[in-house]
């Protein structure tokens, strides 16, 4: 077998050197109730060529080849080739978690940038070295804050991703936080302030919202503070759309952020991997979840970097730890370093225009469902028929329609999410307006 | 004498925040088709960020030379052996890289129609089927992101199971040689931890065990083979005491690769476990992540697994959502999906027979360094041992020299370090897995080393604890790291 590097008489030779005669030796330990007397029910091996060819006919098998407007937590945007070029290199994909600092200044290097562009981008002081994604990042930022405030209930906003939320809700149901969550307001599209206000108590451990939120729309994270503060709770400003913060004021009053990298590059690959991220204000870095590259000298006097702060994690503190994690998505968030690094200041800002404006075009041309501003994604009602009956219609176009609403929010049934980026073609966008058959007076 | 590796000049290179100036651009996008719109008036002005302070201006091929520069720095499986005890540290399948980035894989968006996601579904039912068959457990989900989120669903569906009988008890029991992340997801799962000591070969003592569990106890979390490389012989009768009190076993997969094709933890009383994709099924730990943790359990727990779930409709695949007994969603989607591509490619390059010749070689390699270091390393516990030996620094303290400064010198012979001081009832120890994808000429290097450094240690131990020599970063300080963190570039 290929990946095998052994001949037959080797393994002889390595056996005789164990005082061994067959393979079956190595297993002797081991009860005759608990072997497997039979092969494995698997086909046999196959080459390489054959394994290419298996999963080309499965990806013919999905939506290649068609324009979408799906968002809603996972977006379109164009990959760079440089970024392959470089998670391609064996000493990048192939090491592991950079314990043994002397030979993993590479990884953890760019940890370091990672974790600093992540605090430019954000507005917070520190950042880790990234987690699964952002709906398991939500949970993460909530307990920190539980850690920090000694409270334990939780306020999310309805607005932060449904599928985020439900995350979020099955960690606090097994530790017996209480949870509860306060809308939106049925105009803007944002959170109720006054909702929140009626909600909110003494109790309360963190306020959890998202901008954009899940509706596209821009969030008054300020007024959210102000609120959550005056109660003596945290905030947690979640984001999954990153490349809105190329051009949004970061969300400088949350006390925490949990988000989302996919938009830097990161394939939508059907759900993941992705990159989370945590990031903070710098009196919390001691509650931070997971790994964290820190900057130190080595014995020639040199900087170098480490892992530091061990002492939060699983496997010092074992039970004691402020998470279980240990893997976490280091290779996914260099797709994201890369990618900052490459738009750079400029380019961010540039691509966050462009989607602005190929978001705010279509938008012009649809019903809106709500009146708050939006950067790439809004949520839509169609002049008449029904989101499935214009979706199917689409298809045919080799389009993929907007997300219809009814399933998370069945007061929005009727309406879809929608959302367009710098991939979004013109033409596409005006096939998708004529669908939506919007009053005529917005197709002039 | 050093003969696997020589010196040669790497590049310095600085942080990207140095190595910029204002007005540089590394990526250039088509014009816009459509219309300007001002950001001040679409958003509102008070919403309009003035820049990103501090951030990078560098160009297309500054950044090439950044990371190619940077990745010189890192030592990987591509360079050679990385025996990481628990780390499953083995060949990454380069097929497995091109697959996953298939058009119609890579860019499949996971709410798009069910209908134009056949391709995708299927790589989830086959893995999904593969694993049953590996693990002789009766159904998976897909969905945890690696191994500890793996540990927590696992521990949750316990929680629920015992729940709906009633009461989801208090305590999970851990024996004293588990992985850290066992301990920690117990707690975040709502359960108190109480440690069981092991006995004095390394296994479970059943004697303990039955003293400790009681109807307060959900289950217990074992890993098999143990930390120790040696595989639970009592295994089955554990699972029977904890069954016997209505509790159940978790078993963590870290160290699967001792087992596929030989045994199954379905057939000896686990009730759901963890598999690490990242480890037994060859996806690489890029520097950490990503990982992919599968749950596998018995039927019983079935009905409590997360939400969606793949289900066969006349001749297509659907997802189920409507699971009423099931514990909730565990993340967003449908797990690591990527991960799952190059799992499966892996799975079908070697195909059943071959998995468990991967299995033996796996075992064979790790016999073979014992056998051949016995002489030299103290070996605390004489079981035999399945895939990773764990010796302990008996021999060499006594020259003051610990498993670390040993760990360190490996590096100056070219080799990646042995896990240290793991697992933590092995004072000092030295844990060793050299995976099946090590050729004999690489394993006799690697044993040919470790001799070289337990004479180092007999003639020269200043020369042992003051490694590592040939890094360009020599040893660092991780005290004033951690005293006084500066985690973020400030200029």
């Amino acid at each position: 077998m290929r990946y095998l590097p052994k001949s037959d008489a080797e393994r002889l030779e390595m056996l005789a050197a164990c005082g061994l005669t067959s393979s079956d030796q190595l297993f002797s330990q081991i009860p005759a109730e608990a072997l497997l007397a039979r092969p494995l029910k698997l086909d046999p091996g196959i080459s390489e060529y054959e394994i290419a060819d298996y999963f080309k006919a499965l990806s013919a098998r999905t939506a290649a080849g068609y324009a979408s407007f799906l968002g809603a937590g996972v977006y379109n945007h164009y990959r760079p080739v440089v970024i392959d070029t470089i998670v391609s290199r064996g000493e990048f994909l192939t090491s592991y978690t950079p314990y043994q600092s002397e030979i993993s200044q590479g990884t953890l290097a760019a940890i370091f940038e990672f974790q600093t562009m992540v605090c430019q981008l954000t507005g917070m002081d520190v950042a880790n070295a990234s987690m699964y994604d952002a709906s398991t990042a939500v949970p993460e930022a909530a307990m920190m804050a539980i850690r920090v405030t000694g409270r334990h209930g939780i306020l999310v906003a309805r607005s932060v991703h449904p599928e985020y939320r439900e995350v979020q809700e099955l960690y606090a149901k097994n530790q017996g936080l209480p949870i509860r969550e306060f809308g939106y307001d049925s105009e803007t599209g944002g959170i109720d302030l006054a909702d929140l206000e009626a909600q909110i108590s003494n109790e309360t451990a963190c306020v959890i919202i998202q901008s954009p939120n899940f509706f596209g729309i821009i969030e008054d994270v300020k007024k959210a503070a102000e609120i959550a503060h005056a109660h003596g709770a945290l905030l947690v400003v979640v984001f999954s759309e990153a490349v809105s913060l190329g051009l949004l004021e970061p969300p400088r009053d949350a006390d925490i952020v949990a988000g989302e990298l996919q938009s830097f590059a990161i394939s939508p690959s059907y759900g993941g991997p992705y990159a989370g991220i945590i990031a903070a204000k710098e009196k919390f870095i001691r509650q931070l979840p997971g790994r964290l590259v820190g900057q130190t000298l080595d014995s020639r006097g040199e900087r170098a970097f480490c892992l530091t702060l061990a002492t939060r994690e699983q496997h010092i503190r074992r039970e004691k730890a402020t998470s279980n994690i240990c893997t976490n998505q280091a290779l996914i968030a260099l797709m994201a370093t890369i990618f900052m690094e490459l738009y750079g200041k400029a380019g961010l800002r540039e691509l966050a225009t462009q989607n602005l404006a190929k978001a705010h075009y279509l938008g012009s041309r649809l019903n809106r469902r709500f009146s708050g501003p939006y950067f790439n994604e809004f949520v839509a009602t169609p002049g008449s028929g029904t989101v499935d009956a214009i979706n199917e219609g689409l298809l045919e176009k080799k389009i993929i329609g907007g997300l219809a609403l009814d399933r998370y929010y069945p007061e929005l049934a009727g309406s879809a999410l929608l959302c367009a980026t710098e991939m979004s073609r013109r033409a596409d966008m005006d096939a998708l307006a004529l669908a939506f058959a919007p009053s005529k007076e917005v197709i002039a | 004498m050093i003969n696997k590796v020589k010196q040669h000049p790497t590049q310095n290179e600085g942080l990207i925040f140095e190595i910029g100036s204002p007005g540089k651009v590394g990526h250039q996008l088509p014009p816009l088709d459509v219309p300007e719109v001002d950001p001040a008036e679409a958003l509102g002005a008070a919403n309009v960020r003035t820049e990103i302070a501090g951030f990078p201006e560098v160009s297309e091929v500054e950044v090439i030379r950044h990371f190619t520069r940077l990745s010189t720095w890192n030592y990987a499986i591509d360079l050679g052996m990385y025996p990481l005890g628990s780390c499953t540290m083995k060949y990454n399948p380069r097929i497995n890289e091109a697959v996953a980035r298939y058009e119609g894989l890579a860019w499949a968006h996971p709410y798009q129609p069910e209908s134009l996601s056949q391709g995708a579904m299927e790589v989830v039912a086959k893995l999904e089927e593969a694993l049953c068959e590996i693990t002789g457990l009766d159904a998976v989900t897909l969905q945890p992101a690696a191994g500890a989120h793996g540990e927590l669903t696992g521990i949750l569906l316990i929680r629920a199971a015992l729940e709906a009988r009633g009461n989801p008890r208090k305590t999970i029991l851990v024996p004293d040689s588990a992985h850290g992340t066992n301990p920690a997801t117990a707690g975040i799962a709502g359960y108190a931890v109480r440690n069981i000591k092991s006995n004095d070969q390394g296994m479970i003592d059943l004697e303990e065990l039955a003293r400790n569990v009681d109807s307060d106890v959900a289950a217990l979390m074992v890993t098999n083979p143990n930390t120790l490389g040696v595989f639970e012989e009592n295994i089955v009768a554990a699972a029977e005491i904890l069954h016997s009190k209505g509790a159940m076993v978790y078993m963590d997969g870290a160290n699967m690769n001792a087992l596929v094709g030989i045994t199954r933890p379905g057939d000896f009383g686990v009730d759901v476990m963890h598999i690490n994709l990242h480890k037994t099924f060859s996806t690489p730990h890029g520097g950490g992540g990503p990982g992919g943790g599968p749950v596998a359990v018995k039927k019983h727990l079935e009905p409590f697994l997360p939400v969606p779930r793949l289900q066969r409709l006349r001749d297509a695949w659907r997802w189920n959502y409507d699971l009423p007994e099931s514990i909730g969603r565990v993340r967003a989607f449908y797990g690591n999906f990527g991960v799952l591509v190059r799992a499966l490619a892996y799975i079908l390059a070697h195909g059943g027979p071959g998995l468990r010749n991967a299995t033996i070689d796996a075992v064979m390699n790790a016999n073979y360094i014992r056998h051949k270091l016995a002489p030299y390393f103290d070996l605390p516990y004489k079981r035999p041992n399945m895939h990773e030996v764990v010796f302990s620094d008996d021999v060499q303290s006594a020259k003051g020299v610990r498993t670390g400064d040993m760990a360190k010198r490996l590096i100056d012979y070219g080799f990646h370090p042995y896990t240290v001081s793991f697992p933590l009832i092995v004072h000092g120890a030295l844990m060793i897995e050299p995976t099946e994808t090590e050729s004999k000429r690489e394993i006799d290097q690697f044993i040919e080393a470790m001799i070289s450094i337990a004479k180092e240690v007999e003639d020269d131990p200043g020369l042992v604890t003051s490694a590592p020599h040939s890094t360009r970063t020599s040893k660092v300080d991780e005290v004033t790291a951690a005293r006084k963190p500066v985690v973020r570039w400030k200029g």
